[in-house]
């Protein structure tokens, strides 16, 4: 079965490691949440063989932990980029002109939402409010935050990380 | 031991953080350490302080100096100047917008003057990462009154007699919720508090959580003794990375010290609470959706009865309350019900916290009494609209709410008055727009959230939302009719008269209420294809001044699509065919000589 042959893909180290976040939360059905969010944590994103492996070892159908992966906005099956970009479309950036900035940035990367550029240094997200309204409109690159955000400044912050390597 | 008389509070909440306020506190304690009177200042990094729009905040106790927009670079000349000297720092001081004037210590600020903290009540007052900082505000007393000097009976009637109502949206008696988790037998009962916070521009839980963990810790054992439970979980969104790194640092802390744990404070009584994470799903602020989630399955809501109370986290009874509902729980066990009762209004009492967003000049955290009008909360307290530009709404109660206008403004905010004039209370999110803000956009955006965020456990709600937002779509994209809009009215009331859950029973709301306060606008969109706040784009065009233009190139080198032509130093001319509007030629030009015509 797919199962046996997808599970071949990934690699001991990654597998032990699955096994050890699992027991970490006892194998409880009722920690899926959890161990899904230590398993993004270490591989950045919850492809199906690493769902696979999670179905596995709580002992629980894939389609279930397929079910639960797809159900929350927060997870994602596909890799996201070194410079992962989330522009904040809650209600307060959205009045203060958030949308144009998901056009600045997709224009100047040449990507859309939810796509990585080719080279895997970016990726663009949207996310509902990050809790700096007063900020208004918000843009987070990995962990900063740039507030205040003009379509005129998205140039400026994608050079920052344009020349780390 | 060298008494410590002076306190400089700089704000450690997720908005300052994002502007360096945490390099700030640490310049401050660098400049401090070299002079002569270290020992007597001490550096606190506290919560919220509300005034979210000029931060990063510095407040210096005892004389309540309130220095805004602070960088880390501004710390010498603090320490130097205010706290060696005694002179305050001018330039950092706030300068009322209205009057002009310098204002020194925040009690004279307009946007303080009408608040009344309960909820908030620590928050930019204490170190939220020290338990010793809460104890010393009354911390833990009210659990300690609790357990020893009352019966969990007693404690549900002072929480019923207070009136207090739910904060999280629906405003269901927290006294009844209590009594009946109490009444409902079982051996193993649970308390959760709701830190879910879905409203997206709403961040009233957080800033609690942030400022003022302990708080909810103390809150949720005292619901723990009243309903008889001995496990509290706290469902967060991940969302939150600071306010989850200070509930774990206070619950630790709290077990440190005993008042949480086993045998809390050796009255026999035991209550452990741990953290559940969300995982950005907004209807798992629905309870019931919120406890399918906990249990690690897919966050569907369940048809309701049974009632948590009744039944909830693995069958058990499950008492469900909202963060800011349960920061106001100790202040009622130690003042007393009657004192909370006399805040507020008849039916709804004591305080709100609102979040201020959008066009308004005072983006921030307030608490105000229920019944204090929406005119003195966006201009007294909120300053007014932004860049001098005409109030045109607010919108209050999130995705689930509605937009009110200028005849609303003289109206009491309270729980029953929101429901009366077609909005709601919801958790407390409050954006203002102004003239240049599209209602049918506004509807339009809401109803895109609401889409994207059905579970589609219901078919109302999973299709019959995507087919309101198709009509709504037709409509900004100006090939509306009139029957379209008769249309938008009848599958909103389908909507919220079938659907299963909270979700779709108020997602229409925001249409609906723009519907009955803004005809006139859906009616020029659909009849003069006329977009009045100039934000539907096919309604409007791109166009060049040739007064105006000096022939830089610049518009026709961003141009996405080529529509721009025209020679280096001649005027440049925009082709409509090819125009896509995305506005980039307007926001690059220099010379301001681009220009959005309806
Ligand atoms: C779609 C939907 C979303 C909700 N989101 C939240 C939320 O984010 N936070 C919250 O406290 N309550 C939320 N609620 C309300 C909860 O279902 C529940 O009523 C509340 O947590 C009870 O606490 P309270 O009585 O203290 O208000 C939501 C309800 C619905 C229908
Ligand atoms: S809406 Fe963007 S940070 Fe809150």
């Amino acid at each position: 079965m797919s199962i046996v042959c997808e599970k071949d893909k990934l690699q001991k180290q990654h597998q032990l490691r699955i096994k050890e976040i699992c027991q970490g939360f006892g194998g409880e059905h009722s920690e899926l949440i959890n161990i899904l969010h230590a398993c993004q944590g270490y591989f950045g994103y919850l492809p199906a063989e690493v769902q696979e492996e999670i179905g596995m070892q709580i002992n629980m159908p894939v389609s279930k932990v397929f079910g639960v992966v797809t159900f929350y906005s927060f997870f994602t099956m596909k890799p996201k980029g070194r410079f992962p970009i989330s522009i904040c479309t809650g209600t307060a950036c959205y009045v203060r002109g958030a949308d144009k900035l998901v056009d600045e940035f997709q224009r100047e990367l040449g990507i859309d939402v939810g796509q990585t550029t080719g080279d895997g240094k970016f990726s663009i997200s949207t996310l509902r409010c990050v809790g700096a309204c007063g900020l208004a409109p918000v843009v987070m690159v990995g962990d900063k935050t740039y507030g205040h955000v003009s379509p005129n400044k998205v140039k400026k912050i994608l050079k920052e990380y344009k020349k780390e390597e | 031991m060298t008494k410590i008389n002076q306190h400089i509070l700089t704000c450690g909440g997720t908005g300052c953080r994002a502007s360096e306020s945490k390099i700030l506190a640490a310049r401050l304690k660098e400049e401090l350490k070299d002079s002569e009177i270290s020992q007597n200042v001490k550096v606190v990094e506290s919560g919220c302080f509300g005034f979210c729009e000029k931060g990063p905040i510095v407040k210096i106790l005892p004389d309540n100096t309130f220095y805004t927009q602070v960088k880390p670079k501004d710390a010498k000349e603090i320490v130097e100047e205010h706290i060696l000297k005694g002179r305050k720092v001018e330039r950092l001081l706030f300068r009322d917008p209205n009057t002009n004037e310098l204002i020194d210590e925040s009690k004279s600020m307009g946007f303080y003057k009408k608040q009344i903290r309960i909820a908030t009540r620590n928050c930019g007052f204490i170190d939220p990462e020290n338990i010793g900082e809460y104890v010393a505000r009354e911390g833990y007393e009210a659990l300690g009154k609790a357990l020893f000097e009352l019966e969990p009976a007693d404690i549900i009637k002072t929480v019923k007699d207070s009136g207090m109502r739910g904060r999280g949206g629906g405003g269901f008696p927290t006294g009844f919720k209590w009594e009946l988790t109490a009444k409902s037998e079982s051996d193993k009962k649970y308390v959760v508090c709701n830190a879910d916070e879905g409203d997206p521009g709403a961040f009233m839980d957080r800033s609690i959580l942030e400022g003022d963990p302990h708080s909810v810790l103390e809150a949720m054992a005292i619901c723990g003794f009243a309903v008889g439970a001995d496990e509290g979980l706290i469902y967060i969104r991940a969302e939150y990375p600071l306010a989850i790194e200070r509930l774990k640092i206070a619950i630790k802390q709290a077990e440190d010290v005993g008042v949480i744990g086993d045998d809390i404070l050796g009255s026999g009584f035991n209550f452990n609470i741990s953290l559940k994470y969300g995982a950005g799903a907004f209807v798992c602020g629905e309870e019931t959706a919120l406890i399918h989630s906990m249990e690690g399955l897919r966050g569907e809501p369940t048809l309701k009865p049974p009632f948590p109370a009744e039944r909830g986290f693995f069958d058990k009874p499950t008492n469900v309350n909202n963060v800011e509902t349960f920061a106001n729980i100790p202040a009622i066990i130690n003042k007393g019900a009657e004192w909370y009762a006399s805040v507020g209004t008849e039916k709804s009492k004591g305080t709100k916290v609102f979040a201020l967003a959008g066009k308004i000049n005072n983006v921030g955290l307030i608490e105000v009494p229920m019944g204090t009008t929406l005119r003195e909360v966006i201009f007294d307290i909120g300053g007014g609209i932004k860049d001098g530009k005409k109030f045109k709404a607010v919108q209050t109660g999130g995705p689930s709410g509605g937009c009110l206008t200028e005849k609303h403004l003289d109206t009491p905010i309270d729980f029953d008055n929101l429901l009366a004039i077609g909005s709601m209370m919801g958790s407390g999110g409050m954006v203002v727009l102004d003239e240049d803000d599209c209602m049918v956009s506004m509807a339009k955006f809401y109803l895109e959230f609401t889409v994207e965020e059905s579970c589609g456990k219901c078919a109302p709600c999973r299709i019959g939302n995507k087919r309101l937002l198709e009509t709504l779509e037709k409509i900004t994209n100006g090939n509306g009719t009139m029957d379209d809009l008769d249309l938008l009215r009848i599958q909103g009331g389908v909507i919220k008269d079938t659907s299963l859950c909270g979700l779709g029973q108020t997602s229409p709301n925001p249409i609906l209420s723009t519907l009955d306060n803004f005809w006139d606008e859906y009616v020029e969109h659909v009849e003069e294809n006329k977009c009045r706040a100039g934000q539907c784009k096919s309604m409007l065009k791109y166009v060049i001044i040739e007064d105006e233009c000096v022939g830089c190139t610049a518009c026709a080198r961003v141009c996405p699509t080529g529509a721009i032509t025209g020679n280096k130093k001649e005027v440049h001319f925009i082709t409509q065919d090819l125009c896509i509007k995305c506005g980039a030629c307007m926001d690059k030009c220099n010379f301001e000589s681009i220009e959005l015509i309806a």
